[in-house]
């Protein structure tokens, strides 16, 4: 990652600046971090989400028991409960006697996989069709762009269900419905930066020397998307988290024995009457997970966009 | 203009075509509708009469024919012209999208207008979360968390059904409820850019009371946007958003139909509604493009 870029193409300038600064290509970075610290919000947000990310990793090591294992003799016990061994089950455990909590960090799992997934094969394909577009112009950038026009007008949500009731409701068919609801955004981001950089400079001197047009498009116009993108990522990953739980919930998500968060809400509705908290701290993980991810989206925003950054200043939500 | 048109027909021959092509080349359509103690002969009995066995594109031609001259077949299910049953479920969503647009900008205008006279302050900050908070949370969630307060623990309105107004408060408001959230947000930042700009200060100095300058200066610069985001969202309730809060509340709207047609496996009854569903979006589109245009004269339809 941190090679000077000395290919085919000659030198340039950022050989020159890694001489000088080794850390060059990190400098960005560097600022963004010292930029969260300041923001007592922002920095709320990327807690949320690195606490998220962290339960979906480490899941079988934090999780106090079993997520699938259950005891009829304890089930839709409330809230703090304590068993005859002593065991605590902070968020009280199920209609099957599981208990919540573990099933919870589990269900992060379930939620950040499929974030994950849909961003990579959405965000990949919609990336790769935008420079595509946004590189060729003519022909082929109508015809992407007509396609991406009709898509966004399609009932999204409605198509994803017709589809995950053809295919099968699993974890792979979700990623794959939910990645052609979303690929279209990038795509138009995508073209949209492409665009304005096609005409510059260094993608003409990179055409001169002799870079392929793939090079070209990877290697020297994809650099810029990187920020734009980054933003982009992290508001698709709030959608995306919503998108399942929804699915879920609705009976064409993840399936049973597996769990998710909206599934959890699915199974607790019957109970709602009488035990409140199968259904209360699912949905209080998803606020509160969005809410983190979300942050850090508008966070993002505001210090990569020079005008955001101005504007976000005078109302006390920038920096203090 | 025309441009616009072929766009808009562009769509729903698309959300056809794919609506098509997923029921019918994906896995068995006929083994799908069938019990599943059928047996193989009457499976391909049923296929051969549904024409399951045509070509694709001879099913598809038939098929657009018909719906041509509105007649999108008939519900297996239900043994009735597809069509007029979800036409009949239509009030019910229109209904309920409507009512909860306008409980979003009613209650989110004043709130973003506020928040935005006083930047910084402890309400301009209230609102700013809360407004978050109404983006973030899932809406079946809030809808369960709805009816769990006011129709379990104290019986003020109803959890499920159609009919009165009673019965219409839970469901709207958790429709309105994301709405709401980003509405909220885009008055406060763009009723703050407008306050700074110049002719505020012209409209302060020829001697306007404060109020008639918000009024009828800055909320009607800043309008378009909030307009314009209105009905977005209104768009995205009617493309099947509703669906999830219909099916929490059983609101018999065209989303709640959707849902059964789908547990049904009643494949004629999904396309006839899928394609309601693609015309009303196609339709709203067209009616924001000519909102921005009346409300901003420097656009013109192109």
């Amino acid at each position: 990652m941190n090679e000077p870029t000395t290919g085919q193409c000659g030198l340039d300038d950022a050989a020159l600046a890694y001489v000088e600064d080794p850390l060059w290509r990190w400098r960005g970075l560097i600022r963004l971090g010292r930029d969260l610290l300041r923001d007592k919000v922002a920095l709320m947000g990327a807690a949320i989400v690195f606490i998220t990310v962290a339960a979906a990793v480490f899941a079988p090591l934090v999780s106090p028991r079993d997520p699938a294992a259950g005891y009829i003799g304890q089930r839709l016990k409330p809230p703090g409960f304590v068993n005859e061994e002593g065991e605590l089950y902070l968020f009280g455990t199920d209609q099957q006697g599981r208990d919540i909590l573990s099933r919870l960090i589990f269900g992060a799992r379930v939620s950040m996989t499929i974030g994950i997934g849909v961003i990579a094969v959405a965000g990949i394909v919609g990336t790769v069709l935008g420079l595509i577009s946004g590189y060729y112009g003519g022909r082929t950038d109508d015809l992407i762009m007509r396609i991406v026009d009709t898509q966004t007008a399609f009932p999204g949500l409605l198509l994803a269900l017709v589809i995950i009731t053809m295919i099968g409701p699993s974890a792979r068919n979700i990623i794959i419905v939910l990645s052609i609801n979303g690929w279209m955004v990038f795509a138009r981001i995508t073209r949209g930066i492409m665009l304005t950089i096609r005409e510059k400079d260094y993608i003409d001197a990179a055409r001169l020397v002799g870079c392929s047009d793939v090079r070209i498009m990877f290697r020297h116009a994809f650099p810029n998307l990187i920020s734009p993108t980054l933003t982009l990522i992290t508001l698709e990953l709030a959608r995306i988290i919503l998108a399942e739980a929804s699915l879920s919930f609705l009976g064409l998500g993840i399936q049973p024995p597996a769990s998710s968060w909206g599934l959890m809400i699915a199974d607790g509705r019957k109970y709602i009457t009488v035990a409140w908290w199968l259904v209360t701290f699912p949905g209080i993980a998803i606020a509160i997970t969005v809410f983190g991810v979300m942050t850090v989206a508008n966070w993002l925003r505001t210090v990569t966009d020079p005008e955001q950054r101005v504007r976000a200043a005078p109302t006390g939500t920038g920096s203090g | 203009m025309i441009r616009r048109l072929l766009q808009s027909i562009l769509v729903i021959v698309g959300v056809s075509v794919v609506v098509f092509v997923i029921t019918r080349a994906i896995g068995d359509p006929a083994r799908m509708m069938m019990p599943l103690e059928a047996s193989d002969e009457q499976v391909e009995a049923f296929a051969q009469r549904m024409g399951f066995r045509d070509p694709l594109h001879v099913q598809f031609w038939n098929w657009a024919k018909n719906a041509v001259r509105g007649d999108f077949g008939d519900s297996l299910w239900q043994r009735r012209p597809a069509m007029e049953l979800v036409l009949e479920r239509m009030p019910a969503t229109l209904l309920l999208c409507f009512t909860a647009i306008i409980l979003a900008l009613l209650a989110s205008i004043p709130l973003g207008i506020l928040a935005a006279l006083r930047p910084g302050s402890w309400l301009d900050k209230l609102t700013t979360s809360i407004s978050l908070i109404g983006v973030c949370i899932p809406d079946f969630w809030l809808g369960l968390m709805l009816m769990l307060l006011f129709a379990v623990s104290i019986h003020l309105f109803f959890t499920s059904g159609y009919g009165t107004p009673r019965h219409l408060v839970l469901p709207a408001v958790t429709l309105a409820a994301r709405p709401w959230g980003r509405i909220t947000q885009i008055v406060r930042t763009s009723m703050m850019d407008e306050m700074h700009k110049t002719y505020m200060v012209t409209a302060r100095a020829k001697g306007l009371t404060e109020q008639k300058v918000i009024i009828s200066h800055a909320l009607k610069n800043a309008s378009i946007p909030i307009v314009t985001l209105a009905a977005w969202e209104l768009t995205r309730m009617l493309a099947g958003y509703t669906i999830v809060v219909e099916t929490v509340f059983a609101w018999p709207g065209f989303g709640l139909l959707a849902m059964q047609a789908i547990e049904q496996r009643d494949l004629t009854l999904i396309q006839a509604d899928v394609f309601l569903v693609a015309l009303i979006v196609v339709a709203m589109n067209i009616t924001i493009d000519f909102i921005y245009a009346a409300l901003d004269p420097r656009v013109r339809l192109a």
